[in-house]
């Protein structure tokens, strides 16, 4: 009706905002001034022709892209005497615990600043830049002393937090027992059951083709090389839900988050990569310490190593970065000098404060893209769209808490004996399927495996999908696990995922279970 | 939008509930607020904003002068039955969001309004408390008004009659000058743009060893 009318055209001003100003849009208007010397275009009708070239060559369907792009980062339209925090975050008290959880964060890492006695950032001596700049792509063969340094949290330090999340209106008296939480996760936000996720993971029902399961019956082949050669991005997200060939993965993903290697886009990256070289932060020393602890120890990903210095480095320089706060319920952490009253908005910039696992958000990337920039700009888009949301307290459905109350409740209702079973002797599965769904089950899945499920996470543009599988991984293991008592003893069953298939998991999951 | 905004009284929600409220254990589900405009003021309504804060439900109803009869009587109607503001009542989509209703989600024209109640329904047992904050009323801007026009508006030389300048220029040619400055400046705003330079700049005014996070 007329709100309708009225917020597409706020949504539309919003994205012809965003996308003014961009490399695209300079591109487009030099194609179009230059088209003008060709015959084709006519003076009486200059509007259309132009636009049929643009149309033509491309340059419509890249626009396109770039405009599906915004619309997946925008915040959703809002009220127009709301408050842009409560755009990013609309529950009060979940702002409230993200804020206190920053504050933590921050005191930890100043803390450790002082006790180390290692500045927060510190411009590097020339010989420094120099040496740096020529071992820049051996990273891995520094040994520098990391022994002091600890991460500033890891998944179980952050699952405390959440286990203690209270919305302060909510009944929790004894009385209140028609909604009685069984499981860690004591807020109730709105999760999907099982015949509302068959109607929205629709295409992974039994009777359609998966890319891993049926590679060799009824697959077009000629398919994906059709999705590709339209380049666009909405279709090639579409595709996706079926899985993609692996030879075509890196070109698909990359179409998905329009994300191309443009001169544009390698400079940003050198542009940062001298960021690096100019400056020493505290927290690379972290970026070092989680990348020997994690991707380094990991059979698949220790080849990677470089890379990941490659690009965690660069990351935590990049102020792109900050915009995805505009919907994210966090805030980026603010510096101030000692003793001075200037007030310095991240700067050095610094979004994003790794945690103990982080580098396993990039490791499975360094399959698919060989060429730095190319991994950066993938990896950023990734983390911007979908990674952030794993370690920040929000309500949004693809949120973690949202994630863990999803798995908690698949279990409680499809799987009663089991959860009760678990809960009575000490081994709430939360605890053990935490950890796999905060690194989007990274290090934990064999990776072909953890590709296929990471195609579904953008083909379907949510991270519901790793509480369906932690829910049907736990299934999977219902018989074994009735037989343990006790915490660890669930956590041995659950030790090794590398064996599993991702996609038979699902689908039995969802559309075999007797509802 | 916020303008508009008439002022007006919002009394206390008052819950509906059987049987004794001091006594009785179990908490209201129903509340109603009642939304008075003052010295007796009839309204005709563009939008009612407020905050929810847990209500799952809203009914509201108008109080409008009848025109027609003599003596102005009043009457309620129900303008709008059992909006719903949480998709569940038991989960917190919608419970802290902001809304807005507007005339024509209306069941009837909201003209001549003197008073508005809302009925709140909550029928989950999960949440302590529930009620709307907020509340504001807002006016359709009328078209036709001659009030609160500046006493100055009256002094004002008519367009015909020629100025007596004393050495001044022309306001014509000032006003078209000034035009063209002001069509400038509308240019530069329309084509502000808001991709980042790419460079991070700061005065340079501190010492990078000095820094702490807060």
């Amino acid at each position: 009706g007329m709100e309708e009318g009225a917020e597409l055209s706020v949504v539309v001003s919003q994205v012809v905002q965003r996308l003014r100003g961009t490399h695209l849009h300079s591109h487009l208007e030099r194609e179009a001034k230059e088209c003008l010397h060709r015959p084709e275009i006519r003076i009486e009708c200059l509007k259309e022709d132009v636009r049929n070239f643009l149309k033509k060559t491309g340059w419509e369907r890249k626009l396109q892209n770039a405009v599906y792009r915004e619309l997946h980062v925008l915040p959703q339209p809002s009220h127009a005497a709301a408050p842009p925090e409560h755009t990013k975050e609309p529950l009060a008290y979940m702002r409230k615990a993200q804020a206190c959880w920053e504050k933590r964060i921050l005191k930890s890492l100043n803390s450790m600043s002082t006790e180390l006695g290692v500045p927060l950032a510190r411009k590097r001596p020339v010989r420094e830049q120099k040496e740096l700049l020529q071992k820049w792509s051996e990273m891995g063969t520094n040994e520098p002393d990391l022994s002091h340094f600890r991460p500033v949290y890891a998944p179980k330090d952050f699952l405390e937090v959440l286990t203690s999340l209270r919305n302060p209106n909510l009944d929790s008296s004894d009385e209140a027992s028609c909604r009685s939480h069984l499981g860690l996760i004591q807020v109730s936000l709105n999760v999907k059951d099982i015949p509302e996720m068959r109607e929205f993971f629709c295409e992974l029902s039994l009777e359609k083709g998966q890319l891993g399961i049926d590679d060799h019956t009824s697959f077009p082949p000629g398919l994906s090389f059709a999705v590709l050669s339209e380049q666009d991005s909405a279709a090639a997200q579409q595709y996706s839900r079926q899985g993609c060939p692996t030879g075509l993965r890196a070109h698909l993903w990359a179409l998905i988050l329009n994300c191309s290697n443009d001169p544009e886009d390698v400079m940003h990256y050198e542009q940062l990569k001298a960021g690096v070289i100019n400056h020493d932060l505290l927290v690379d020393n972290l970026i070092y310490k989680d990348v020997k602890l994690t991707a380094s120890n990991d059979d698949y990903y220790f080849v990677f190593e470089d890379y990941l210095y490659q690009v965690l480095l660069c990351f935590s320089r990049d102020t792109a970065v900050l915009e995805h706060f505009n919907y994210s319920s966090a805030t980026p952490p603010t510096c101030h000098t000692k003793g001075k009253s200037v007030c310095i908005r991240t700067h050095p910039p610094l979004p994003i404060i790794p945690f103990h696992g982080f580098s396993m958000y990039v490791a499975p990337l360094c399959f698919l893209y060989k060429e730095p920039s190319q991994l950066y700009s993938v990896f950023r888009e990734m983390y911007v769209r979908y990674f952030f949301r794993l370690h920040s307290i929000s309500s949004s459905p693809s949120g973690i808490v949202s994630l863990c109350l999803q798995f908690e409740k698949l279990l409680q209702v499809y799987l009663p004996q089991l959860f009760y079973h678990l809960r009575e002797t000490g081994a709430q599965p939360l605890r053990i399927a935490f950890k796999w769904m905060v690194r989007a089950f990274s290090g934990y899945l064999a990776t072909d495996q953890l590709l296929l499920l990471w195609d579904r996470i953008l083909g379907y543009d949510s991270m519901e999908i790793l509480a369906v599988l932690a829910a049907a991984v736990f299934a999977f293991r219902a018989e074994n696990l009735m037989e343990v008592t006790s915490l660890a003893a669930a956590e041995a069953v659950l030790a090794d995922l590398s064996t599993l298939k991702v996609m038979p998991l699902l689908q039995i999951f969802l559309f075999a279970t007797v509802i | 939008m916020t303008d508009n905004a008439v002022p007006c009284t919002v009394k206390s929600p008052v819950p509906l509930q059987i049987g004794d409220a001091k006594t009785d254990t179990s908490r209201p589900g129903v509340y109603v607020i009642d939304v008075t405009f003052p010295h007796g003021q009839a309204v005709k309504i563009r939008e009612i904003s407020f905050k929810n804060y847990y209500t799952a439900f809203l009914m509201v109803r108008l109080q409008k002068k009848d025109p027609g009869s003599p003596g102005g009587c009043a009457r309620w109607v129900t303008c709008l039955k059992n909006h719903p503001l949480m998709s569940s009542p038991h989960t917190e989509e919608g419970s802290q969001d902001y809304f807005s209703i507007y005339r024509h989600q209306m069941l009837v024209d909201p003209d001549d309004v003197t008073s508005v109640r809302l009925i709140l329904r909550q029928p989950s047992s999960a949440w302590l408390n529930f009620t709307l904050e907020d509340i504001r009323i807002h006016q359709c801007a009328s078209d036709d008004s001659e009030r609160d026009m500046p006493a100055w508006f009256s002094q004002l030389t008519p367009v015909d009659q020629v100025p007596d300048l004393q050495g001044l220029p022309n306001p014509q040619t000032v006003a078209s000058s000034i035009q063209q400055m002001w069509a400038l400046t509308e240019v530069m705003q329309t084509n502000q743009t808001a991709a980042p330079i790419g460079r991070f700049d700061v005065d340079g005014c501190y010492d990078v060893n000095l820094l702490s996070y807060t």
